[in-house]
């Protein structure tokens, strides 16, 4: 009877524990879904919309010939590199761009009302009297007052995004959202510091793995493993102060925040885990096989090379491209190094800037909902399509690691 | 044992009521002269209750729209679009200038170039001119840095400098103010621009002209007189329902001892 209750109580105990670990399991499992599922959904909805600000519309004068204009010709226009409408193709009359904020130089602000309750009738009048204008101006500021003309605009498509070479998001009134030169840079950048990593993070993997002493190896991987421990900012601190300078002298640069500087900053961060995940792999190396070829009469470095080495390839592989994801999600390192100008890399020598630091520096900026946070979030789900194409070559290898054991 | 218990929630709950809570929120130009001023505004009123965040212009005023705060601090003047949305929100801007800051163009004290017109900098800026000697200089490729986009600097410098144009692409951006300073002061060809309490000596500032005959230099005597150009208002902005509850702090902010701590921390007092 009592060993009957025993057997209850402990049954129960068991239930218990495996439902408390479904519920963990199953709200992880939900809150990630939630996670992805915000980020697309914000992502997405910036393709279709215009490149202009919220209900935005382009007003001209009637004796216009244009009909549609792009977003690009707008930003010149506001730099003043296009200052007549012939050369784009429009009648030869000098620009006139008026926006909400330059309606105070036409009129007095008690000829706008105190509540801007005469603005429609103004960009009405002002439109029908200058025949050059190029008017900017919400369907708020128009009411039902607007009676000439309007240009469409191209809305921003998946293939502008993706391909597009300038990233001014922030440019009035026309944005620029092209990531070519972001997706560039955070390839680059990523690719040099595996380059770097790789070779000498698998090197510490092998010191440690079999040739370093107890002792020797029981001070050392602490010390590496420490490293992950620091913040990233102050990776990124230490890479401008020390790395920057260096690598502006050695290769008489004119400036010295570059590419470059951000792998070797980011080589230093994936380390620990390029190392640690393939010392794992080399030390699962069964002795039996070390044994054997060491007794065939093959050296310690034939061993290390011709057994060890193969055996633990795919583990060497996770390895590198873990520090891969690690490089390539990285943000506040690389914000200080890499010099964030938005332009198309040629070299690892150049400037240039990754989408997690453009996120990072840009979305405590942008109001919430306006295009430019649709924009940061269309980034985020393009480094998201990144790593996880890293994820399944990860998962790929481990499956073949597994089938290689058999 | 009940009553004790409600009564001292009572006076917790009227302690806390009397207690002001104010955030102020924005601009990172404003952020250390702010602080100051709250932390000597506190010491006279222990009970006031008044939190400092920075973030960025942009991201004080967008605060005040969502409602998240009611007092943000600007290092430029709202604009008409922010303005707007706040009054579709049914809110009531106040504004109060707490100070006045210059910013200075600085460069690195290797460069030969001590001077440059507005025009100069607005071709350095949207990449026109791109080499030091065609502005006076050696032969050596300017290095433009800037600062990120939410940065109230950032607006200032192209609306009040460059005409309203746009950055070059090539321009390189710097998340924080001391990391242009870093930067500049190792890198050979470096313009940049920071606001004037932060000039050090390991990097060069440079003298202005608006008018294209008279250099001023940037200091904290040529932005109170209104001889240098590239000074800009720093505001308080707010919504009308937590007015009063501001006012005490804001009588303090621009009294005699209030403008002190403005003239100590570098900017240049109202008054």
């Amino acid at each position: 009877m009592v060993s009957n209750l025993n057997k209850q109580l402990k049954d129960f105990k068991e239930r218990f524990i495996e439902g408390i670990l479904m519920v963990s399991g199953t709200v992880t499992t939900v809150a990630v879904l939630l996670i992805i599922i915000f980020l697309f959904k914000e992502g997405v909805s910036l393709f279709g919309k215009s490149p202009l600000e919220n209900n935005i519309s382009i007003l001209v004068n009637e004796k216009n010939p244009l009909t549609a204009i792009t977003a690009a010709q707008i930003k010149d226009i506001s730099d003043q590199k296009i200052t007549n409408w012939k050369q784009i193709g429009g009648a030869d009359d000098s620009i006139i761009l008026v926006t909400i904020n330059e309606l105070s130089t036409y009129y007095t602000d008690d000829q706008l009302g105190d509540n801007l309750q005469f603005v429609p009738d103004k960009v009405n009048e002002l439109v029908g009297k200058t025949p050059g204008i190029l008017g900017l101006f919400s369907t708020k500021n128009l009411g039902d007052k607007y009676t000439h003309k309007y240009l469409s605009i191209k809305d921003i498509t998946i293939g502008s995004f993706l391909f597009g070479k300038q990233w001014f998001p922030t440019a009035t009134p026309a944005a620029q959202m092209g990531i070519l030169p972001l997706i560039l840079g955070t390839l680059w950048v990523s690719f040099g510091a595996i380059l770097f990593a790789l070779p000498i993070g698998i090197a510490a993997a092998i010191y440690l793995a079999e040739i370093a002493g107890k002792r020797m190896r029981n001070t050392i991987k602490p010390i590496i493993e420490l490293l992950s421990g620091i913040p990233s900012v102050v990776f990124g601190f230490f890479g401008l102060v020390v790395i920057v300078p260096i690598i502006q002298k050695l290769f008489h640069l004119d400036v010295g925040e570059t590419g470059l500087a951000g792998s070797i900053v980011l080589a230093i961060m994936a380390l620990p885990t390029i190392i640690t995940v393939s010392e794992d792999a080399m030390r699962t190396t069964p002795r039996l096989m070390k044994e054997a070829s060491l007794a065939l009469g093959a050296t310690q470095w034939q061993t290390i090379v011709r057994v060890i080495i193969p055996y633990s390839f795919s583990g060497i592989s996770a390895a590198a491209i873990l520090g891969i994801g690690r490089a390539i999600g990285e943000t506040m390192a690389v914000i200080f190094v890499t010099g964030s100008a938005n332009v198309i890399p040629h070299t690892l020598l150049q400037p240039m800037h990754t989408i997690p630091a453009v996120i990072a520096a840009e979305l405590g900026e942008v109001s919430q909902g306006g295009r430019h946070y649709k924009a940061l979030f269309a980034l985020g789900c393009v480094l998201f399509i990144m790593t996880f194409i890293v994820n399944l070559i990860v998962q790929y290898i481990f499956s073949k690691r597994k089938h290689n054991q058999v | 044992m009940k009553k004790v218990m409600s009564v001292l929630l009572a006076i917790v709950v009227t302690a806390s009521l009397n207690a002001q809570k104010l955030t102020i929120k924005g601009s990172d130009t404003c952020l250390p002269l702010v602080q100051k001023e709250v932390e000597g505004y506190s010491k006279k009123n222990p009970n006031s209750s008044i939190t400092v965040i920075g973030g960025g212009s942009g991201v004080g005023i967008a605060g005040l729209i969502d409602g998240s705060v009611s007092v943000a601090m600007s290092s430029r003047s709202i604009k008409m679009e922010e303005k707007q949305k706040l009054m579709d929100g049914g809110k009531t801007l106040k504004s109060a200038t707490m100070g006045f800051d210059a910013l200075a163009v600085v460069v690195n004290p290797a460069n030969k170039v001590s001077q440059l017109t507005r025009q100069q900098l607005e071709d350095i800026f949207t990449g026109k001119v791109t080499n030091w000697k065609e502005v006076g200089g050696d032969d050596m490729k300017i290095v433009v840095y800037s600062r990120e986009s939410s940065s109230g600097t950032y607006e200032f410098m192209k609306e009040h400098v460059m005409a309203k144009k746009n950055y070059a692409a090539t321009v390189l951006s710097a998340p924080a103010t001391g990391a242009i300073i870093q930067s500049v002061s190792q890198t050979k060809g470096a313009i940049g621009y920071v606001g004037l309490a932060y000039v050090e000596k390991n990097v060069k500032a440079l003298s202005v002209s608006f008018d294209g005959k008279t250099f001023v230099k940037p200091s904290v005597d040529n932005a109170k007189n209104q001889t240098y150009p590239i000074t800009r208002p720093l505001y308080y902005y707010y919504v009308s329902t937590v007015e009063a509850d501001l006012k005490p702090y804001l009588d303090f902010a621009l009294s005699a001892e209030g403008q002190k701590i403005v003239k100590e921390v570098g900017y240049v007092p109202v008054k």
